[in-house]
């Protein structure tokens, strides 16, 4: 005779039920969990490994002070340099874009909106591929900056900094509009038309309650530009023609030319903590800014 | 006076603005718009405008066996990433949506991460160790890693899907006797179908669209296009890019299309 109580009972298979829930939810997880452990930590982690060891296999930090040579050290600055530009010009460029997105005319609001979409799913390689074209010495970007009078000789456009630029910040440009725009969208119109109920010009209410409101989305855009362009590969080596030096493709060199896998490696690892204390130090200072308001 | 004088400044400050964002806008646009012309110019050399207008360049395309081959590892690649970032991300999602344990936010973290590190750390690492699985060169080894960098994007496209979706009425079906996987085919993945849909454009796009890793990883006979034309784009320009660029930006365009769509209807169905 079963002695336990009917409630125990329900009680156990409740438990059970639940149990054999938990597993259901960790085995539909799982397989992303096993792709991402082979593909993503266990290659970061032998690389991690294999910058604290010199070509003999003896453990070193010399992969590390090696980083302080003037032409690592250059590499660096010419990387930060280039990431400070660009996203630079990214805000100043998608600022208004994203403005106008929210304020502009429904028809062109959405016509902004599509183009940006067409440009953002366009290959990164046929865009890159695209400026090549257009920034070459007889290319429409000279004919158009010859016809205007702003030049007499067709500038260099393309295989240096300038090109890198351009090139780089038609391809951020989305990810910078993108961020501020649903940030732009969430400012309720409520507050501005408070301003002018107060008397605040447009101007005014613009520089006083929507830019502040607007921050947020504007260092979240900042920062993914940023952070995407240090590591950026493709499109400065094709439009630096050499002539740029990021610290990718000084990594991608040490590997492909050299075979100088713990060099290659601590590089990846300066690269990555760079762009983890630069994530780290946003989020401090929002967080910290939101505390204060 | 002052008040026409403030009217003034506003339109001339509008005007600003709207020369401005034209202009970006056509920054925007311009790479993409040229490809076509270019691809239907039979000049040797890389000019725009082209001088004349042919369709040559697309007969010497699929004349070209390196070419097709690329072409065809690289739809072969991106077909097969974007049946397995689904099918995993689609699975990550569920369970990350349901549960809120320690293990779901590692597993949320470390699905998102490859977003942030660059990709050329991840491409040396794979080379790295692909090299000791026998995977370079290989399709499998491009799935898979084209799978990581596409995971994050199913993830959040299907996140936002189930969020906008009832789970009671999944609850519901278990209650009435439906198992767990069935009500999850039955009820569940039904209704965020275009969520789905749209997360798939995503996961082609990406691979399809990937040069880092392919370019340490595949070789040979599994070269994809990016890597082609990578290598092309670096020495000496092969003129039948153009052609490829225009293929490529058609299927991208579809693939944005197909997406729009997706979520437009997923939003639709959530109201």
């Amino acid at each position: 005779m079963n002695r336990t109580e009917p409630g125990a009972r329900n009680a156990r298979e409740l438990l059970k039920a639940e149990r054999r829930n938990r597993w259901y939810l960790f085995g539909s997880g799982l397989p992303a969990l096993l792709l991402v452990l082979l593909t993503f930590v266990l290659p970061i982690g032998w690389l991690f490994w294999l910058s604290l060891f010199d070509a003999n296999g003896q453990l070193t930090v010399e992969n590390y002070t090696r980083l302080l040579e003037p032409i690592y050290v250059l590499t660096f600055v010419q990387t930060f340099k280039i990431s400070i530009i660009v996203t630079v010009a990214c805000v100043l460029i998608g600022y208004p874009y994203a403005y106008f997105m929210i304020k502009g005319p429904r028809w062109l609001a959405n016509l902004a909106m599509g183009l940006l979409l067409v440009s953002l799913w366009t290959s990164l390689l046929v865009r890159t591929y695209a400026w090549l074209i257009i920034l070459q010495r007889r290319g429409m970007a000279n004919d158009l900056l010859m016809s205007l009078g702003l030049t007499d000789v067709p500038l260099s456009l393309v295989h240096n900094l300038t090109g890198t630029v351009v090139g780089m910040v038609h391809i951020m440009l989305p990810f910078m509009i993108l961020p501020l725009f649903a940030s732009m969208k969430s400012i309720d119109p409520i507050y501005n038309q408070a301003a002018a109920a107060f008397g605040a010009s447009p101007s005014r209410a613009f520089r006083d309650v929507f830019l502040p409101l607007s921050l947020p989305g504007l260092a979240a855009g900042a920062t993914l530009v940023f952070v995407i362009t240090l590591g950026f590969y493709v499109t400065p080596a094709l439009l630096g023609g050499g002539k740029v030096q990021m610290i990718s493709m000084r990594i991608e060199s040490d590997v492909s030319m050299y075979a100088n896998w713990g060099a290659a490696s601590s590089l990846g690892v300066v690269l990555l903590v760079a762009t983890l204390l630069m994530l780290f130090i946003v989020k401090k200072s929002a967080g910290l800014g939101r505390r204060s308001e | 006076m002052s008040r026409f004088r403030q009217t003034l400044t506003e339109v001339v400050r509008a005007s600003w603005l709207y020369v401005l964002v034209l202009m970006t806008m056509l920054f925007l646009v311009l790479p993409t718009l040229i490809v076509i012309p270019m691809s239907l110019s039979d000049a040797r050399y890389l000019s725009f405008p082209p001088k004349s207008f042919s369709i040559e360049p697309f007969f010497s395309y699929f004349a070209s066996l390196e070419w097709r081959t690329a072409t065809k590892v690289s739809l072969i690649t991106a077909t097969l990433t974007m049946l397995l970032a689904t099918t995993l991300g689609t699975a990550a999602a569920y369970s990350l949506h349901v549960t809120q344990s320690r293990f779901s936010g590692v597993l949320r973290g470390l699905m998102m991460a490859p977003m942030i590190v660059p990709t050329i750390f991840i491409a040396i690492g794979l080379f790295f160790v692909y090299a000791r699985f026998d995977l370079n060169n290989t399709i499998p080894g491009l799935v898979l890693a084209h799978t990581l960098l596409a995971l994050p994007y199913v993830v959040i496209n299907v996140s936002a899907g189930l969020r906008s979706y009832d789970m009671t009425q999944e609850q519901a079906a278990c209650i009435l006797g439906a198992s767990r996987l069935r009500a999850f085919f039955d009820v569940t993945l039904p209704q965020i179908r275009f969520s789905v849909i749209a997360a798939a454009m995503f996961a082609f796009a990406i691979s399809l669209d990937e040069a880092v890793i392919s370019l340490f990883i595949s070789g040979g006979d599994s070269s994809t296009l990016t890597k082609r034309m990578f290598s092309s784009l670096r020495s000496e320009i092969d003129p039948l890019i153009a052609v490829v660029a225009t293929l490529m930006t058609l299927l991208s365009i579809i693939m944005l299309c197909i997406s729009i769509m997706a979520q437009r209807k997923a939003k639709r169905n959530a109201v």
